[in-house]
């Protein structure tokens, strides 16, 4: 195995930044100004992206945001309308996909029905031209790595999905590829099983130190795999940042909305300095204070967003009054962990609160059309202007 | 319920009884021991045994049965390439039209087919002098235009209902596009390759329409001998060859709707999990 001299020397002064923060670090995946046009539609619009080596990028974003066509040109089957992308430095115009050092794993797994599972796994090294007796030890260690060594001989269509899942992946990391492309990896398998196969998925890539790019609709997935997320909308990369900038730290309000669930205050700037923002928001029937600047014109409308577990909710006035309004609750989901609480304002605007749900007793529990207080800190509420 | 189901049951009885009595009653009279075919004598197997001392029927069957083993073979050839095409290539200029022609045969009446055909050869002839004259290779050329239809349309629905990213992913993982067609696609269509041979096979065996356009003197295929025969009023050995003919069909037959179900238990049971 050849990865650990993979392993970049590190230098005391960027031990501990991810490649991406390093100033001009040399990305291992360059995607240039790529724009793909089926007849009138812009699937993919001038995207422009970074990936550095090892790696665990998420492309995130709905059905139809073009995070699949980016995929697919990645691997070769989709051609770019315009713009490069370039692996390991070598752009991939012009170049097939079975000469591409990629591998993809596809949606449906699209294992082949005729081969055995070893067979399967095999395939891509027999392309490859191989040795046979290297083939056979490589297919096992790799079917061990993925714990399907005893199921060498059955059939794609004898195992359950979680197995298959596995058998797409090792048949997908057996040719050692610099770069592998994941679609919707975990998307056919229940929950249970997706949150365990996510960690392993994390361990592999890990342990070989291959770069992965996933795609993916779903924000939790993203969120537990990811070094960085690729929020797509409409075929352009909306936000670029490590989940957690991305959650706490949406830049507008589609990535606010879209991964998680938010509150919006929509309010009109009063006072903007350096370290403190002050909003006056019709809406939330108070003027709101985030400690964080912005720059925009004076009076300009934008947005508070908060997310609904930074609430606090109190049936007493709290003592210090900042970011503070009163509302009746509406509706109560309990959860089990936690309990969601919707609670109108009086300007008829609706907040979302979920609280941990800390001792097991009713006894204290609120209940509909109490009167309650919600309030929140000042670092807890990002401001959006778009 | 009662009732319903035993409407249902008297219904499919006298439905199989319309399509089946009369294969039946000249199954039976093949075994008849009386030289008179309306006439029941008691059961013999004698007129098998005449049948295979007959040498002029023995010739005839021995052609029919080359001539439908080569045809169908030509025509799983063309027709899987056919059926390829037009499923695969996307959308191309003409291929309206050659869909549109791959499956004419199947709406055309034979009549017409094999006239057309004959009328070509002849022009073929007098123009190149080939195919010179009309014989076993005529028949060949005209069955396999005729079975190549079934075939392209049996595996171009094979085809269409195949999952596309198969091929994406042996590509990806190495094969150029020659060498994923021998490693995926075929063993993928290929009972529906088998199918068509089948069904090719049998058409070929039956055809006595088209046979008789095209084929020349001396090259009479066994249901051209029957039909002849019959003319002259049936006699107890025809019933015999009709049998044995039942038979061959009917293996052909089951063999490709066994190999269709094949396929469609495979498929569902992968899109089950």
């Amino acid at each position: 195995m050849s990865f650990s001299e993979q392993i970049v020397p590190s230098s005391m002064s960027t031990e501990q930044l991810p490649l991406w923060k390093q100033e001009g670090a040399e990305p291992f995946l360059r995607i240039e100004n790529v724009t793909k046009n089926f007849g009138d539609f812009k699937a993919v619009d001038n995207i422009s992206l970074d990936i550095y080596k090892k790696e665990l990028f998420c492309l995130l974003g709905g059905s139809g945001s073009g995070k699949s066509t980016l995929l697919r040109m990645l691997a070769g089957f989709e051609t770019p309308t315009s713009g490069r992308i370039l692996i390991d430095g070598v752009d991939m115009a012009g170049i097939q996909p079975w000469e591409r050092p990629v591998n993809m794993m596809f949606q449906s797994y699209a294992l082949f029905p005729h081969l055995s599972v070893a067979d399967n796994v095999a395939f891509g090294l027999k392309r490859e031209g191989v040795a046979k007796a290297e083939i056979k030890q490589r297919v096992e260690e790799m079917l061990g790595m993925v714990q399907l060594g005893h199921l060498g001989k059955r059939k794609p269509h004898q195992l359950s999905g979680g197995q298959r899942q596995r058998v797409a992946l090792a048949r997908a990391l057996i040719k050692r590829p610099k770069l592998l492309l994941l679609d919707e990896p975990l998307g056919a398998l229940d929950k249970k099983l997706r949150e365990e196969t996510q960690f392993e998925l994390i361990n592999i890539q890990e342990e070989l130190g291959v770069t992965f790019v996933v795609v993916t609709h779903d924000q939790e997935e993203a969120m537990t795999l990811a070094t960085r997320i690729g929020v797509m909308n409409q075929g352009i990369i909306v936000q670029t940042d490590e989940p957690h900038d991305v959650y706490e730290y949406p830049n507008s309000k589609f990535v606010a909305d879209f991964i998680g669930s938010v509150n919006m205050f929509e309010g009109k700037v009063i006072q903007d300095e350096p370290d403190s923002v002050q909003i006056d928001s019709k809406e939330a029937g108070t003027t709101l204070f985030v400690n964080h600047g912005i720059s925009c014109a004076p009076d300009q409308i934008v947005n508070v967003a908060i997310r609904p577990e930074k609430i606090r909710i109190t049936k007493k006035e709290p003592e210090k009054g900042v970011n503070c309004i009163q509302g009746i609750i509406e509706e109560i989901a309990y959860m089990g962990s936690l309990s969601v609480f919707r609670v109108r304002l009086a300007s008829g605007k609706e907040v979302r609160v979920t609280q941990p749900n800390f001792t097991r007793s009713m006894g204290d529990r609120y209940t509909w059309n109490d009167a309650v207080f919600l309030h929140w800190d000042e670092d807890s509420s990002v401001v959006l202007t778009s | 319920m009662q009732t319903k189901s035993r409407f249902l049951t008297v219904t499919a009885g006298l439905g199989y009884l319309f399509l089946y009595a009369p294969i039946f009653s000249l199954i039976i009279y093949s075994f008849n021991k009386s030289k008179l075919v309306t006439v029941w004598g008691g059961w013999s197997l004698k007129w098998y045994s005449e049948l295979f001392e007959n040498e002029q029927i023995i010739n005839a069957a021995l052609l029919s049965l080359k001539i439908a083993f080569i045809s169908a073979t030509l025509a799983v050839v063309l027709g899987t390439m056919a059926g390829f095409v037009l499923s695969r290539f996307g959308p191309f200029k003409g291929k309206m039209i050659l869909s549109g022609w791959v499956t004419a045969p199947l709406v055309m009446p034979e009549v017409i087919t094999g006239l057309s055909l004959l009328l070509l050869f002849v022009a073929m002839e007098g123009l190149f002098g080939w195919p010179s004259g009309r014989g076993t290779l005529t028949i060949i050329i005209a069955h396999t235009t005729f079975c190549l239809a079934y075939v392209a349309v049996i595996v171009q629905s094979r085809l269409a209902s195949m999952d596309e990213t198969l091929e994406e992913a042996a590509m990806d993982l190495g094969a150029k596009p020659g060498s994923l067609f021998f490693l995926v696609t075929l063993p993928l269509i290929m009972p529906a390759i088998i199918s068509g041979w089948l069904l090719s096979f049998t058409l070929s065996l039956d055809d006595l329409v088209i046979a008789s356009f095209v084929s020349g003197p001396g090259n009479s295929t066994l249901p051209m001998v029957i039909f002849s025969k019959v003319r002259l009023g049936v006699t107890p050995e025809v019933n015999a060859l009709a049998t044995l003919m039942i038979l061959v069909v009917a293996i052909g037959v089951i063999g490709a709707v066994y190999q269709m179900r094949r396929q469609a238990t495979l498929t569902v049971k992968l899109d089950d999990k």
